[in-house]
């Protein structure tokens, strides 16, 4: 597409909506006058950020990793960068829905076909704090989801979801909280990731611990319900968010863009929430 | 009888206002023919040239036999003499013994009848029976010491040895990888050799293990945080710690099988290179020039780096084909750096094995070496000032037939052999 087609393209958009360049210039008013707050649902990509742990046998994520090109030296006098590497599963990150086998035949399934009209959109923010404290493996059920929705309002179609656990506050060995029978940490239960996906329309879905599934996933029915059921429906994981005690439950927006990368199955990304 | 010697006092701590004293080196010229007694002593071995006609060792080494003209061969040699000369030297034109005297050398009359100049071990007298063995010294050239008693526990108490060897006594020791059960191993083996502290480097200290916990159960131990394949890592541990590594041992197991065709493919080989090869690169560019650099640091110097390696990076072993690649790249670099370690006074050991007793070599026959088997050996190799160190039979077997013909030894692991 030509810049004078996007331009054109934008104008009949204009043209038929009037009231969204009202709503645009509201939007930007709310920016620069700093009504309208950006929280940043990132954590920093470092090196020994934990990252998902497999069986040894199998191929293993590479973890965040950087190495200086030059720093205003002989290799480059005026310049400093790096090149880093990363698996796409690493850090704050994106999941696309042919991650999973259950998405792998969807149409735009990959980081560079998916509609980008998903990457910004409401979000609700189920707060599942307490239950997470008093239980590593706890399991986000429907029951919980009524409850959210008999205060807030019922969860609206095409909106995010993030389950709050105030895991993100947890570092090193608690993060992943490996024990000999394998990782501990809260999730969704198989229904209740159905009931979103079928009953509630939700893009996607995202957490604070390092999987949209509980460390113990494998056990469940089927294994890895919120991977399955998510992707085999061509939504979206989030995972590894921080900082969600800053949002509202309900009315926040949220700008989830991964990596434009060719056959992509995730991406790390920077995720951020415009709160009122 | 032999005389009981003083303990060798322990290194106190360095006076802060002298300047670290520069790396001499003794006088490091040799004929080719010379160095090959180098090559010899560098793997732990006593071998002299012999006469194929009339059998008798021939010092120093010639191109053919001084009695009878016939051909050379260099092979194991009895290492008995008798002491018949020693003289103490008190000064010397040369800068790295006048650093160090009083020196004791002497004239050993081997068994043969050749005598042979050597270090004298502070227990022997003249007229003793003594043994001969061949050290490198700190230009990684070979040279004799007399013993009068091998076995005398006061054997390592003598300065001139300390001088040849590697001792990790009174040393401090950076472990990397260290929860491996060869780190684990390593740890406990130092301790027992008497090193004085010990850095067991920690990857991933998010993951806890047993071996974590048996490293801190150890009062010698401290575990400190070091991922091979993080640049950043090895940077602030070298910062940190750098200046107090007196013996460093590259360890970063991660058996796999499999080869190229029917390997685990791109992404695992990179792992293993990233912690193998690269890591020791990282650890090569923040580590090696500290350790240079004080290698003649007083009595608390740097003085070995120590690498774990596969036997098969001599010869790729099909059947864990990355694993061997990455060896045998880590063995060139090794070899690189002892060319940089060069009138250091640093030693580059690399200690080579078979498959070990663990759980990636589960489908492999015995014999598979142990790690507390790897680890003793080791201390014995540093004991010993060796450069080169085949641990267990496996190892043993395919250096020999790396030594008679390498593409004979190809050929066989590239079949069904091992």
């Amino acid at each position: 597409m030509s810049a004078d087609n996007a331009t054109d393209n934008a104008t009949d958009n204009a043209k038929d909506h009037p009231d969204t360049v009202a709503i645009l210039a509201g939007l930007a008013a709310g920016l620069s006058s700093a009504e309208i707050k950006i929280v940043d649902l990132t954590h920093r990509l470092d090196p020994d950020f934990p990252i998902i742990v497999l069986p040894p046998e199998f191929g293993q994520c590479a973890p965040f990793r950087m190495e200086e090109i030059s720093r205003y030296d002989a290799r480059g006098p005026a310049w400093h960068w790096h090149n880093i590497s990363l698996g796409e599963h690493a850090g704050t990150h994106f999941d696309a829905p042919i991650h999973w086998i259950s998405g792998r035949d969807l149409p735009n399934n990959t980081t560079d076909t998916l509609p980008v009209q998903k990457l910004v959109g409401q979000v609700c923010v189920i707060d599942c704090e307490a239950e997470s404290d008093a239980d590593d493996d706890y399991e986000m059920g429907v029951d919980k989801i009524a409850a959210f929705e008999a205060e807030h309002g019922e969860i609206p179609a095409q909106s995010w979801v993030l389950m709050r656990t105030g895991w993100s506050r947890r570092r090193g060995a608690d993060y992943i909280n490996l024990r000999e029978d394998g990782a501990h940490s809260p999730g969704p239960d198989a229904a209740a990731v159905r009931f979103l996906v079928e009953q509630r329309d939700i893009i996607g879905f995202g957490t604070e611990t390092v999987g949209t599934d509980t460390g113990q996933a494998v056990h469940s029915d089927p294994p890895y319900p919120a991977h399955y059921i998510l992707h085999g429906a061509g939504r979206y994981g989030l995972q590894c968010l921080a900082n969600l005690d800053q949002l509202p439950p309900t009315g926040a927006i949220l700008v989830a863009a991964p990596l434009k990368i060719r056959q992509g199955t995730g991406s790390p990304l920077r995720v951020l929430a415009l709160i009122p | 009888m032999t005389t009981s010697l003083p303990p060798l006092p322990e290194p106190v701590r360095k006076d802060p206002q002298k300047k670290t004293p520069s790396a001499l080196i003794p006088p490091s010229a040799r004929s080719r023919l010379g160095m090959r007694l180098s090559a010899e002593a560098a793997r732990g071995r006593f071998r002299l040239p012999h006469c194929n006609a009339c059998n008798q060792p021939v010092w120093p080494p010639r191109e053919a036999c001084p009695a009878c003209l016939s051909s050379l061969q260099w092979r194991d040699a009895d290492a008995t003499g008798t002491l018949i000369a020693e003289t103490t030297l008190e000064t010397s034109p040369e800068l790295y013994f006048r650093e160090r005297t009083p020196w004791r050398v002497g004239t050993v009359d081997l068994a043969g009848g050749v005598p042979v100049m050597a270090h004298l071990h502070a227990q022997c007298r003249i007229g003793d029976t003594v043994t001969l063995r061949l050290f490198l010294d700190k230009a990684d050239r070979a040279v004799f010491m007399a013993f009068s008693d091998l076995d005398s526990p006061d054997l390592r108490e003598d300065i001139q040895l300390r001088e040849l060897t590697n001792d990790p006594r009174h040393r401090r020791v950076l472990i990397t990888d260290a929860r491996t059960p060869a780190g684990v191993a390593l740890a406990r083996a130092m301790t027992k050799a008497g090193a004085k502290r010990i850095f067991a480097g920690i990857g991933d200290a998010w993951k806890r293990d047993a071996a974590i916990e048996a490293l801190e159960g150890m009062e010698t131990v401290s575990t400190v945080p070091l991922d091979l394949t993080d640049t950043r890592s090895v940077e602030e541990l070298c910062g940190e710690i750098g200046g107090k590594v007196d013996i460093l041992v590259h360890n970063a197991e991660q058996v796999r099988p499999g080869g190229v065709m029917a390997g685990r493919g791109i992404a695992d080989a990179k792992q293993l290179h990233e912690k193998l090869v690269f890591g020791f690169m990282r650890l090569a560019e923040s580590f090696g020039p500290v350790m240079r650099s004080r290698g003649a640091d007083g009595v608390n110097a740097a003085t070995a780096w120590v690498n774990l390696l596969s036997v098969y990076a001599h010869a790729n072993w099909p059947a864990y084909g990355q694993h061997s690649a990455a060896h045998a790249a880590t063995l060139s670099l090794a070899q690189c750096l002892r060319g940089e370690m060069q009138g250091s006074g640093v030693r580059v050991m690399n200690a080579f094995a078979g498959p070990l007793e663990q759980d990636w070599h589960d489908q492999v026959l015995p014999p598979k070496v142990t790690a507390d088997r790897l680890a003793r050996e080791i201390v014995g190799a540093l004991q010993g000032g060796q450069q080169d160190v085949y641990i267990g039979d496996v190892a043993r077997d395919v250096a020999e037939r790396f030594e008679d013909d390498a593409k004979l030894l190809e050929m066989e692991l590239a079949g069904d052999g091992q």
